[in-house]
């Protein structure tokens, strides 16, 4: 069996998994942006959360995805069999670049600028919103492209817990030793992350201010 | 104006950090209208005197009153949109125009949508700059002299009575900086504002002050009008007199 004539015979299933695929990155995403940007800003001015903050998100960070899967299944709640479950994972994978991003983007403003701010009578909220945060959006957005990038590839993996997505051709081409089945996977997902990549880099270079 | 009014009121104002004296013993009383300039090295404490003004700083011991009322009993927000502030290369918002950087506080102050356009318009042309070429640049697509003129039309964009400026010519290659040292000269005697001035420059100082005031680690060891301020015997007057002298080299 080819490539090809597989994924002709199997375009419907392809294109099903790939948005499932893709909304379980998008909503994974959203969550971590929700979490990840206002708990950078929040590190900006805390100190002594920065630390904690950033070390927990590393080590997060360090536990192989398939492990942390599997870790997650017992848990009531956020465990289990299911999408709920691989959402849970991902965010904990996208988190770090996003927290680590808008902290040092927000942290990394040019301090004339804000000594100017400050001089010139603008509260703190002020400046966070309209001198910080503008500054430091383009390395914020890199945080996200870097996770979101992440996070197409390990979401191939939350088809190992019944969460779907384009991981069950590559499970299921690896139990078949199928290289037509797991390519059927892999390709639309590297396209999935590439294009996030080039989409995401682009906005990045546009929000940039030098 | 009235020259005897008092604007700034340093009352035995000392400021450190971790028990190192930054500021000691400043008393000084700046009268409304004038232009004193804060001549010092690198690290006398000359702006962290500035700082001291608009309540960035809030000193250690003594007090700095402006206006007749304490700063720390001032609204800090309040004190520091009453004083206009310019720091070297401008402190532009570099994704700011010129416009919206020198519309900054009217908006904060919420003026008119059309008195603060008016305002913009006629400080940049103030400041020689033509609003209609210049207005909707970002800071990026001027040079160092277009940015120190925004920035003081910027600091200037609320009419405060008060404006600090802390080595505002400083970053300046030397012709453009003689070119506007004349002009913010001229400028300063015309706007009546009270005008405190930080520069390491004793030529600046000369040129631009109604007094000179001297700072040597973090005291003021002198303090004069232009042509009184060489004549004074204390030896750091007299190294920055010795800076003067032309020598090959030109500009210090």
């Amino acid at each position: 069996m080819t490539f090809w004539s597989f994924f002709a015979d199997h375009r419907a299933e392809i294109l099903a998994e790939t948005l499932n695929h893709l909304a379980l990155v998008a909503i994974a995403m959203v969550i971590a942006i929700l979490i990840g940007v206002p708990l950078g800003m929040a590190l900006v001015r805390r100190r002594a959360l920065r630390a904690a903050a950033l070390g927990i998100a590393n080590v997060f960070q360090t536990i192989p995805s398939l492990a942390l899967f599997g870790f997650l299944i017992p848990i009531p709640l956020i465990g289990g069999i299911g999408r709920r479950t691989a959402i849970v994972a991902l965010v904990v994978y996208a988190l770090l670049p996003i927290l680590r991003n808008t902290y040092v983007g927000l942290a990394g403003v040019d301090p004339a600028v804000l000594e100017a701010a400050e001089a010139m009578g603008m509260t703190d909220r002020q400046i966070l919103w309209r001198v910080r945060l503008p500054l430091s959006l383009s390395v914020i957005l890199a945080g996200i492209r870097t996770a979101t990038v992440i996070t197409v590839g390990v979401a191939t993996i939350a088809a190992a817990i019944g969460a779907g997505g384009l991981g069950s051709f590559i499970f299921r081409g690896v139990a078949l030793v199928s290289n037509a089945v797991i390519l059927a996977g892999a390709i639309p997902a590297a396209l999935l992350a590439l294009s996030a990549d080039l989409a995401l880099g682009w906005a990045e270079r546009r929000l940039k201010v030098i | 104006m009235p020259l005897d009014a008092t604007a700034i009121e340093f009352r035995a104002v000392s400021y450190g950090v971790n028990s190192r004296p930054i500021v000691s013993d400043v008393s000084l009383r700046i009268a409304s209208g004038e232009t004193l300039v804060l001549l010092g090295r690198s690290g006398s404490g000359k702006t962290t005197l500035l700082r001291l003004i608009n309540r960035m700083l809030v000193p250690t011991r003594g007090e700095v009153v402006v206006d007749g009322v304490v700063t720390t009993a001032w609204d800090a927000i309040r004190l520091r949109r009453h004083i206009g502030y310019v720091i070297q290369e401008g402190g532009l918002f570099p994704h700011f125009t010129v416009a919206e950087n020198v519309r900054l506080v009217p908006s904060l102050e919420g003026w008119e949508r059309s008195r603060v356009q008016e305002r913009v318009d006629s400080l940049l042309r103030l400041m020689s700059l033509d609003p209609a070429e210049y207005a909707a640049r970002r800071p990026r697509e001027l040079s160092g002299g277009q940015r120190q003129r925004v920035g003081v039309a910027r600091a200037l964009a609320a009419d405060p009575p008060i404006l600090l400026m802390d080595e505002p010519f400083g970053a300046l290659d030397p012709v453009t900086r003689a070119e506007l040292q004349g002009e913010f000269g001229a400028l300063a005697r015309r706007l009546g504002k009270t005008i405190v001035f930080v520069t390491h420059d004793v030529r600046e100082a000369l040129l631009l002050a109604s007094r000179v005031a001297l700072l040597v680690e973090g005291r003021i060891v002198a303090l004069a009008a232009p042509d009184e301020f060489l004549k004074i015997a204390h030896p750091e007057v007299q190294a920055f007199a010795a800076a003067l002298e032309p020598r090959a080299g030109g500009s210090p």
